[in-house]
C-alpha cells in the first residue's frame, strides 16, 4: 500500500462527506501516515467540532506540514518582521509574508526577489528535483504581477570523490540548466559546495528575480464575493502528491517507502507560456489576483486566497482537469502538479480572460466563486467534502516552541584553533599549497556547471559568473539595473551559527557592493537538520537572532525567505547553511565592476586588513582536513564603510575591477581576477606582513573579512588614494598589472605561469564530471 | 526598413532580435505564429527558443504553424529569412535550407562566445562582412549538431552554402565544423549562434579590448537592411 492509497475512503472512491464525518465519529483516520501528530489530529477533530472528513484530513496534513506551516521556525522568524526602522521600510513596498518581497529601485521600478530550497526531491531525483524547484520559485514571482528576469542556483553536494555525487550533480545541473534554460531566464550567479556532511542531503536552494512597474504589482488574494475562481496551467495529475508533508517535512531513513511519487514532473514549456500568459492578464487588468500552485496544491492556493481576501469560497472539485481521470478528491487535493495557477476574476471579465487564456493554449477550468460566508467549501460530485475555516487551515496552524539546547560538542570544537597548525614558510611550499587551493573543488573554476547556463537570453546581464555577483539592467533606457549575490558557509556556521550568518550577510553584502551596486534588501533560504533535535534548534535560533539584528545594523530589511528543516539522514544533521542573498541598485549598469582586470599597468590595492584568521577556512579544510575554532571576526560599520568607498569609486569611474576576499583568502581572490580576462600581475606583501603583523602564508591564505582587492587605472591613482585617505580606509598597494609576465608573481615567494594556473583552476570538475567544450 | 520577428509559444530570444534590429536602425515588427499576417514587412526572423517545448523534434511542430505558410512562401520569392539557433531548426524542418540537427555530441546543453568563420560574405544577411572574416558569437542550445548525408554536405560545400564555420573547437560535432547554412539564392540563412546577442556594447561576448564589448553580430542586421537600400 502507498502512502498515498491511505488518503482514500475505505473500500471505494466514494469520498468522506462533511455528513459522514459527522455520522461516524469514530473512524479511525490515516492522520500518522499523512505526517501529523496525534496532538495535531485532536486540534483539528477540536476546530471542526467533529471528526476532518478524508478530504480535509488531507488539506491540513499538507498545510499544517513544516514546509508550509513554518510550525517550528514561525517564533523566531518574526523576528525579521520586527527588528525594522524607518530606513529600512523607506524602499520596502511588500515585506514578508507574501509570495515574494517587493522593493521601490527607483524610477517607477520595483524588483521582487526570492530564495527556494528543493533539497529532498533533488536527492531522490535530482533531475527532476532540481528543475521543479525552479519552476516553483518562478510561479512565486509571476504572482506578485513581475516578469521574472534572472535566476540563481545555491547548490551543495556531498563529498567531491564519492560515488553517489557524480549521479547527483549531473541530475541538478542538468535540471536547473533545462528548466530554467527553457524558460528563457538567464543565470546569472550562485555558488557551488561540496562536503561530505550533504551526502545524504544535497541542498538545491534556487533564487528568482523579477522586475515590475511600480503599478503593475499584484497581491494573491480572493476578495469580492461572486467573484470567479480559476484553475489554468497544466492539468492536475498523480505527481507531488505529499511533497511537503511526507518528503520535505520529514527526514531519510532506510528501510522506508519508496518516496519517489511524491516528487514532481516538471514542464518549463507549459510554464513559459503560462508567464506570457499571466504577464498580459495583468497588463489587461483582467484579473484580481493570481496565487501559484506549489506546495500542497489546491488545498494551498484554496485557503491562502481565501484567508487574505473576503474569507469565503465554494469550490467544486470535479471540475479540475486531470491528466489522470482515476485520482480520487483527496489526491486532487494533496497534488503538487507543476505550471498550475488559480486566478480570482471578476464575472464580466471572465470572456475576456477565457480569450487570452485560449490565445496562448493554456487549459482552463472555472472552479468556483469568492462568498462572503467565512467558510472553504468543496464539492466533489454536489456532495460537501470539505467545509472548514479557511484560516484554521492556511494560517492558524499549530507554533511549537521547540526545545533548545546547547550543542554539547562546541566548545570542544571550537577549542581546537587552526592557528596552531603548520604553516608554509618556504616559497616552493607556499606555491605548492596555494595551487592545491586553487584546484580544490570548492575553489576551482565552476565553468563545468556554469556553461551549461544560459546568461545572455533577455539580453540584460550586465555581470554574470564567474563575477562576485550577478547584475541585470532593468530600464533600456536610463541603464538602471540591479545587482545580487547569495553566499553561505556552512563549516563557519558549525563553529559558531550566530558568526557565520554575520558572515553570510557580509559576504553576500561586499558581492554585491563590489559589483558597483547600494545594497538595499536580503532574501534568506535557511537550511538546517531536524527541529526535533534540540541542538539544531539552538543552531536555527542563534541563526535568525544573529541575521536580524545584523541586517538591523546594516539597515537593510529582509523582504521574505525560506526554512527547510529536517536536513539530515539518520541523526546526523547538515551542517547550518542560512543561504543568504543581498539584492543591490546602481543607477547606471554601463558603472559596473568585473572581479578581474583587463588593462595594463594598473595598480593594485588592497582595502581592509590582515589577521591570523584561518579557523573554519578553505585552507585549514583543504591542507589539513581540520575543522575548528571560531570564524572571523566581522564589523558590519566597515562592511558599510567599505561598501561606500567602493560606490563612490565606481560612479566617478576610477575602479577598473574589484574582487571580493573570502574562500581561500587574498591568493585565490588573486588567481581569480588574473584569470578572469587572462591578465597577469605583479604582487608584493611586504606592507601587509609589517603593517598588520602576519607570516607570508596568514597573509596569503587567512579569511579575514572586510578585504576588497581593486585595480586601479594609472592617471586615476591620486583619486583614488584621495578617496581611501578621506574614507579613512585601509588600504595598501600591493601589486602591477602586468600582461606581459603572462603569470601571477608574488615577489620573493613564488610565481605561477597563467598557464599552469589556468590548468589548476580548470581541470577539477572535467576531471571528475566530464569534459568541457574549450579551446 | 520593417523586419518580422516571429513568436511562437516557448520562443525564448524573440525580443532580444527585436532590439537588434532596432540597434541596426531597422523596425522590428513582432509577428505572431498563428497568424497568416505578414504586416507587409520586407525580411523575416525566426528567433531563438524552445518552441513547443522542443517536443517531437526542435523546430518541428513551429515549422507547422500557421504563419510558417507565408514565410516559406514569401522565402522562395526571395525575401530575406535569418534563422537563428531554434529559427535555424524551423529552417531545417520547413525544408528552406539543407540538413538537420540532432542532440549536440556532448549530450549537454553548451553557453559559450564561440569563434566562426564567415564562409559565405554575399548571402543576404552577410554582405557587411568580408569573405573569411573571424568574428564571436554567442552560441548556446542542446540539440545544435548541424548533420546531412554525404551528397548534401559535398553540394552545400560545392555550391557556397556555407554561411558560417565553427573556428578553433567545434562545439557540438557539427559535420564539417558547419554553424550556418544558406538556402542556393542566399536570402534564407540559419545557423546556431545567436548573433543578436553580440549587437550592444555591455552585453556581448569579451573582446580583449573590453568586457562584453563584442558587437560582431549587428553585422547580420545592417547587411540585410542595407541590402534593401541599395535595390
Amino acid at each position: 500500500m502507498t502512502d498515498t492509497e491511505l488518503t482514500k475512503a475505505p473500500g471505494s472512491h466514494i469520498p468522506d462527506t462533511v455528513a459522514n464525518a459527522a455520522a461516524t465519529p469514530d473512524r479511525e483516520q490515516p492522520y500518522g501516515a499523512l505526517g501529523l501528530k496525534e496532538d495535531e489530529y485532536l486540534q483539528i477533530r477540536e476546530i471542526l467540532g467533529r471528526r476532518p472528513t478524508s478530504g480535509e484530513l488531507a488539506m491540513y496534513s499538507v498545510m499544517w506540514s513544516e514546509h508550509c506551516s513554518y510550525k517550528s521556525s514561525k517564533m523566531y522568524l518574526r523576528q525579521f518582521g520586527q527588528k525594522v526602522n524607518d530606513e529600512m521600510k523607506k524602499n520596502l513596498m511588500v515585506g514578508m509574508g507574501e509570495n515574494a518581497g517587493v522593493v521601490d529601485v527607483g524610477g517607477g521600478w520595483a524588483v521582487t526577489f526570492k530564495g527556494e530550497s528543493h533539497n529532498h526531491p533533488s536527492y531522490i531525483e535530482p533531475f527532476q528535483g532540481a528543475a521543479t524547484g525552479v519552476g516553483g520559485i518562478v510561479r512565486d514571482i509571476i504572482s506578485m504581477g513581475a516578469r521574472p528576469v534572472a535566476v540563481l542556483d545555491q547548490l551543495r553536494f556531498g563529498a567531491f570523490d564519492a560515488p553517489d555525487t557524480e549521479r547527483v550533480v549531473h541530475g541538478v545541473v542538468s535540471g536547473i540548466s533545462f528548466y530554467a534554460n527553457c524558460l528563457g531566464l538567464p543565470n546569472i550567479g550562485g555558488e557551488t559546495i561540496f562536503d561530505p556532511v550533504y551526502q545524504g542531503n544535497p541542498l538545491v536552494n534556487v533564487t528568482s528575480v523579477g522586475v515590475l512597474r511600480h503599478e503593475d504589482l499584484h497581491l494573491a488574494n480572493a476578495k469580492g464575493a461572486g467573484n470567479k475562481v480559476v484553475l489554468f496551467g497544466a492539468r492536475t495529475g498523480g505527481d507531488g502528491i505529499g511533497g511537503a508533508s511526507i518528503l520535505a517535512s520529514d527526514t531519510f531513513s532506510s528501510g522506508g517507502p519508496t518516496k519517489r511519487p511524491a516528487v514532481q514532473v516538471g514542464d518549463p514549456f507549459a510554464e513559459k507560456v503560462l508567464i506570457e500568459c499571466c504577464l498580459e492578464l495583468f497588463r489587461d487588468e483582467l484579473v484580481e489576483g493570481i496565487q501559484d500552485l506549489g506546495a500542497a496544491g489546491i488545498s494551498c492556493a484554496t485557503s491562502e486566497l481565501a484567508s487574505n481576501g473576503d474569507g469565503g469560497m465554494f469550490i467544486e472539485l470535479d471540475k479540475v482537469l486531470l491528466r489522470d481521470p482515476t485520482l480520487t478528491a483527496e489526491e486532487i487535493l494533496m497534488s503538487e502538479s507543476q505550471e498550475r495557477m488559480m486566478a480570482v476574476v471578476r464575472p464580466d471579465k471572465l470572456d475576456a480572460f477565457l480569450a487570452v487564456v485560449r490565445k496562448w493554449d493554456v487549459e482552463t477550468s472555472v472552479l468556483g466563486e469568492v462568498t462572503d460566508t467565512g467558510r472553504l467549501v468543496i464539492n466533489w460530485h454536489g456532495e460537501e467534502i470539505v467545509n472548514v475555516e479557511p484560516r484554521t487551515v492556511a494560517v492558524d496552524g499549530p507554533v511549537y516552541e521547540r526545545p533548545v539546547a546547547y550543542p554539547s560538542w562546541i566548545d570542544e570544537l571550537q577549542g581546537d584553533s587552526a592557528a596552531g597548525l603548520p604553516r608554509p614558510e618556504e616559497g616552493d611550499d607556499v606555491r605548492g599549497q596555494f595551487l592545491r587551493l586553487l584546484s580544490s573543488p570548492n575553489l576551482a573554476d565552476k565553468s563545468w556547471i556554469t556553461n551549461q547556463y544560459d546568461t545572455y537570453v533577455l539580453g540584460n546581464t550586465a555581470l554574470s559568473f564567474p563575477d562576485d555577483g550577478g547584475m541585470i539592467r532593468v530600464d533600456e533606457e536610463s541603464g538602471l539595473g540591479f545587482a545580487i549575490a547569495t553566499d553561505a558557509n556552512g563549516r563557519y556556521c558549525q563553529l559558531d551559527p550566530a558568526q557565520g550568518a554575520r558572515l553570510a550577510l557580509a559576504e553576500a553584502y561586499r558581492n554585491v557592493a563590489v559589483t558597483g551596486a547600494t545594497p538595499v534588501a536580503v532574501t534568506d533560504c535557511l537550511n538546517f537538520g531536524s527541529p526535533e533535535n534540540p541542538e539544531v534548534m539552538w543552531q536555527f535560533s542563534q541563526t535568525v537572532e544573529a541575521l536580524s539584528d545584523a541586517c538591523l545594523e546594516m539597515e537593510i530589511p529582509v523582504t521574505g525567505g525560506n526554512v527547510s528543516f529536517y536536513n539530515q539522514t539518520g541523526t546526523q544533521p547538515i551542517h547550518p547553511t542560512p543561504v543568504v542573498g543581498v539584492l543591490g541598485v546602481i543607477d547606471d549598469v554601463a558603472q559596473r565592476i568585473p572581479s578581474g582586470w583587463q588593462d595594463e599597468g594598473d595598480n593594485l590595492y588592497l582595502l581592509g586588513t590582515t589577521s591570523l584568521e584561518l579557523d573554519g577556512s578553505a585552507w585549514a579544510g583543504t591542507i589539513h582536513e581540520h575543522l575548528g575554532g571560531r570564524p572571523p571576526r566581522v564589523s558590519l560599520a566597515g562592511e558599510k564603510q567599505l561598501a561606500a568607498l567602493l560606490r563612490a569609486g565606481a560612479s566617478e569611474s576610477l575602479i577598473g575591477s574589484a574582487h571580493d576576499l573570502s574562500d581561500g583568502g587574498l591568493g585565490q581572490a588573486l588567481a581569480e581576477a588574473v584569470l578572469r580576462f587572462g591578465v597577469g600581475a605583479r604582487v608584493w606583501l611586504d606592507e601587509i606582513v609589517e603593517r598588520d603583523g602576519v607570516d607570508v602564508a596568514t597573509a596569503l591564505f587567512s579569511e579575514s573579512t572586510g578585504r576588497v582587492i581593486v585595480s586601479v587605472p594609472r592617471e586615476d591613482d591620486v583619486k583614488f588614494r584621495g578617496l581611501c585617505e578621506g574614507r579613512g580606509y585601509p588600504v595598501a598597494r600591493i601589486g602591477v598589472t602586468d600582461k606581459e609576465s603572462a603569470s601571477l608573481e608574488v615577489q620573493g615567494v613564488f610565481t605561477v605561469g597563467l598557464e599552469e594556473l589556468r590548468a589548476a583552476h580548470r581541470g577539477t570538475l572535467p576531471a571528475r564530471f566530464g569534459a568541457t567544450i574549450a579551446e | 526598413m520593417r523586419i518580422g520577428v516571429v513568436t511562437f509559444p516557448g520562443s525564448l530570444d524573440d525580443r532580444d532580435a527585436q532590439r537588434a534590429v532596432r540597434l541596426a536602425g531597422g523596425e522590428p515588427v513582432a509577428l505572431w505564429h498563428g497568424s497568416h499576417d505578414l504586416d507587409g514587412v520586407e525580411a523575416i526572423i525566426l528567433p531563438g527558443g524552445f518552441s513547443y517545448g522542443d517536443y517531437l523534434r526542435a523546430g518541428a511542430i513551429a515549422s507547422l504553424s500557421p504563419i510558417m505558410t507565408e514565410v516559406v512562401d514569401a522565402a522562395n520569392k526571395g525575401m530575406p529569412v535569418l534563422g537563428i539557433c531554434n529559427g535555424f531548426q524551423m529552417l531545417a524542418e520547413a525544408r528552406l535550407i539543407p540538413g538537420a540537427h540532432t542532440r549536440n555530441a556532448h549530450q549537454q546543453f553548451i553557453r559559450r562566445d564561440q569563434r566562426l568563420r564567415v564562409e559565405n560574405a554575399a548571402t543576404d544577411w552577410t554582405t557587411g562582412f568580408t569573405q573569411g572574416q573571424e568574428i564571436t558569437i554567442p552560441l548556446k542550445n542542446a540539440d545544435g549538431r548541424f548533420i546531412a548525408d554525404d551528397e548534401t554536405i559535398k553540394r552545400i560545400e560545392g555550391e557556397g552554402q556555407v554561411a558560417f564555420r565553427y573556428v578553433g573547437v567545434n562545439p557540438n560535432g557539427s559535420f564539417d565544423d558547419i554553424a550556418g547554412v544558406s538556402n542556393e539564392r542566399g536570402n534564407v540563412v540559419g545557423l546556431m549562434p545567436h548573433p543578436e546577442h553580440a549587437t550592444e556594447p555591455g552585453f556581448g561576448p569579451d573582446t580583449p579590448a573590453a568586457m562584453s564589448s563584442g558587437v560582431d553580430g549587428l553585422t547580420f542586421f545592417t547587411s540585410v537592411i542595407q541590402k534593401a537600400l541599395v535595390k
